[in-house]
């Protein structure tokens, strides 16, 4: 009976990975394969990678989703930081609803008002900049969330003691809080860049016509058909963004693996 | 001119009196302590002195100067915290370099006193380890050197040695004396663990709900409190219910409504009709078999009800026959023979005319 359970347990779990990760490992195989068809292993090449690399929109593309990655999660942390202080500061009880909304909104919505936004009330002229703020938007929640837990998990007596000690706000800041925190930042970086890079919806309101990312450059391949090079470029995504959730583990493990 | 004058000094939480109209002076060079009950203000009242809180009634001056308005970097005053609040990510030298960077102390003078503050405290070895590689007493002393390093004017205690076992904490006792007397740092401490606070200070302020209730010397707290309060929180002390008779040529007279004329001392001031309690330490007490002769007239027949062996002495509860529970501290100081009686023993309780305290209320 027992025995029974457990593997129908075991069963079921093999069950949902092997889900999760076929699509995944199809992709990544396929992007090796000799022929323009996902349909048989013929042989291994690495010609749909330099096919990508000759490709002048796929770069541009690529360009554009590391620089507005790079800088949406820089700013984003710079005041995610600020909002997770404030949060556990002040103790605000409207504070981390007005951060965490964009969390909690469902993707679409959340491109639609920020399009009607930039368009109707600010007269935006769509494109790198109106991404950038989109990006900012979504990931500012989340290095909040991630500071404040951080805080939370704190003795505030240590601020009093620096404070105590003769030290100014800023130097509390600077010498206590700052290096305290840091591992949240990082992870809160970390988690930026991934959410911006593979953004697909957001983005696709508010790019405009003239500025292109990756996840948008796929669709638009995609359209046509998967192509051998879709597969290809989804695989480098891939392997950029398992990176960078290595690196948050291996960074700041305390703060993916809960506990301080 | 006193370091520290607390004047009138009230602090409110909502209904709460948290504080209430506290005045004290603090001289240089004081072991200094605020001993209460849990939850009578003594935190409040230092984080008011160190700058964290501010009175809404009152004032405090350091040096004569008003400390209104000051933020706490900007006073010459620095606290040990219970949870010792050690900075984590710095090492014990980091830790108690700290308060000398914030002074922007030259590098050579910090290195030299950071030196001098580890050798202080006994620490010369783990001037390279972090917090959370140190034991409870060596966190302890992190937070004692850190607190001293810089000299500050008046050194904030705030329970330091709560979080201790008790061999521990009689070594830090012993060690907090030495060091306060050899660095003549002003110490403001915070207990409220009463033997505590009689084995380290200079003198003691006692507060209960918010108000100081006496403020003097241990010695003078333990022999002569001024008010049931204090005689109750510190030591044992028996309270027996009497009324005062008559005042005449010293030799004033109390009546027990249970023991009947008792002689006593009541003290100047009094007046016959006055009632309250007579206050009486245990070891003040004797306690003779009954077949023995005693001589003094206050002397009552009991019966031994409970006995605690403590080891040097042996506290004994006896039944007096008139109805009170007397409590008596007696030394077991023959050899051989540790308990003077047992329980159930018939015996007679005394005292000299002069041992108890009559407090009013
Ligand atoms: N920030 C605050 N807000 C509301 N009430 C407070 C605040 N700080 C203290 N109190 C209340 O004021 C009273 C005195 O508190 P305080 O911390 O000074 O006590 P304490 O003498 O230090 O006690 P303990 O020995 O338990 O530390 C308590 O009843 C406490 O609940
Ligand atoms: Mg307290």
């Amino acid at each position: 009976m027992r025995r029974r359970a457990q593997w129908l347990l075991w069963g079921a779990s093999l069950a949902v990975y092997a889900f999760l990760y076929v699509p995944l490992a199809v992709v990544v195989i396929f992007s090796f394969n000799d022929s323009l068809l996902n349909a048989e292993w013929v042989g291994f090449t690495l010609s749909w990678y330099r096919k990508l690399l000759a490709d002048g929109e796929m770069l541009a593309a690529a360009g554009n989703s590391l620089a507005i990655a790079l800088l949406s999660s820089a700013l984003a942390t710079v005041l995610g930081a600020m909002a997770g202080i404030a949060m556990q500061r002040w103790r605000l009880p409207w504070l981390p609803l007005l951060v965490l909304t964009p969390v909690a909104m469902p993707e679409i919505l959340l491109g639609v008002s920020l399009l009607l936004f930039f368009r109707q009330v600010l007269d935006l002229t769509l494109g790198f900049f109106s991404i950038l703020v989109a990006h900012v938007t979504f990931s500012i929640g989340f290095v909040a969330v991630i500071v404040r837990a951080r805080l939370a998990g704190m003795d505030e007596g240590l601020l009093e003691a620096a404070r105590d000690l003769g030290a100014t706000p800023w130097m509390t800041f600077r010498r206590v809080t700052f290096p305290l925190i840091l591992p949240a930042l990082v992870a809160g970086f970390l988690m930026s860049f991934t959410l911006s890079i593979d953004d697909f919806v957001i983005t696709f309101f508010v790019a405009g016509v003239g500025v292109t990312t990756l996840p948008l450059q796929i669709y638009s391949m995609i359209k046509v058909a998967v192509t051998p090079e879709v597969n290809a470029v989804s695989t480098l995504l891939m392997a950029l963004t398992l990176t960078m959730v290595l690196a948050a583990t291996r960074l700041a493990p305390d703060i993916l693996r809960r506990g301080r | 001119m006193p370091l520290l004058e607390i004047k009138g000094v009230t602090r409110r939480f909502g209904d709460l009196v948290a504080v209430d109209g506290v005045s004290l002076a603090i001289e240089a060079g004081e072991f200094f302590t605020l001993l209460g009950p849990s939850g009578c203000g003594k935190t409040t009242l230092l984080r008011m002195i160190a700058g964290f809180d501010e009175p809404d009634q009152g004032a405090l001056f350091l040096d004569g100067r008003p400390l209104a308005g000051i933020p706490p970097e900007k006073r010459p005053v620095h606290t040990v915290f219970q949870s010792y609040a050690l900075f984590p990510h710095m090492t014990v030298a980091g830790n108690i370099a700290f308060p000398l960077e914030m002074a922007g102390k030259p590098r050579g003078e910090i290195a030299r006193r950071v030196a001098e503050t580890l050798a202080l405290v006994h620490l010369e070895e783990k001037g390279g380890a972090y917090p959370h590689e140190l034991s409870g007493g060596q966190k302890q002393r992190v937070a004692l050197a850190r607190g001293l390093v810089n000299r500050p004017r008046l050194l904030l205690l705030d329970e330091p040695l709560g979080a201790l076992d008790a061999k521990l904490r009689e070594e830090m006792q012993v060690e907090l004396i030495n060091l306060q007397r050899d660095v003549g740092v002003t110490f403001v401490f915070v207990t409220h663990a009463q033997q505590e606070a009689l084995a380290l200070s200079h003198r003691i302020a006692v507060m209960n709900r918010g108000r100081v209730e006496q403020l003097d010397t241990p010695e003078r707290l333990y022999t002569a409190p001024a008010s049931r309060f204090v005689a109750d929180f510190i030591g044992k002390i028996n309270l027996v219910d009497v009324e005062v008779t008559g005042n005449s040529h010293g030799h004033a007279g109390l009546r027990s409504p249970a023991l009947g004329d008792l002689a006593a001392e009541p003290g100047n001031g009094v007046v016959p009709g006055e009632r309250g309690v007579l206050a009486l330490r245990p070891e003040l007490v004797r306690v003779a078999a009954r077949g023995e002769t005693v001589e003094l007239r206050n002397r009552f027949p009991g019966t031994v009800r409970e006995l605690l062996y403590l080891g040097d002495v042996t506290l004994y509860k006896v039944q007096l026959e008139a109805g009170p529970v007397i409590e008596a501290l007696l030394a077991n100081a023959a050899p051989g023979r540790a308990k003077l009686f047992k329980a159930g023993d018939a015996v007679t309780v005394a005292w000299r005319h002069d041992a108890g305290v009559f407090l009013r209320g």
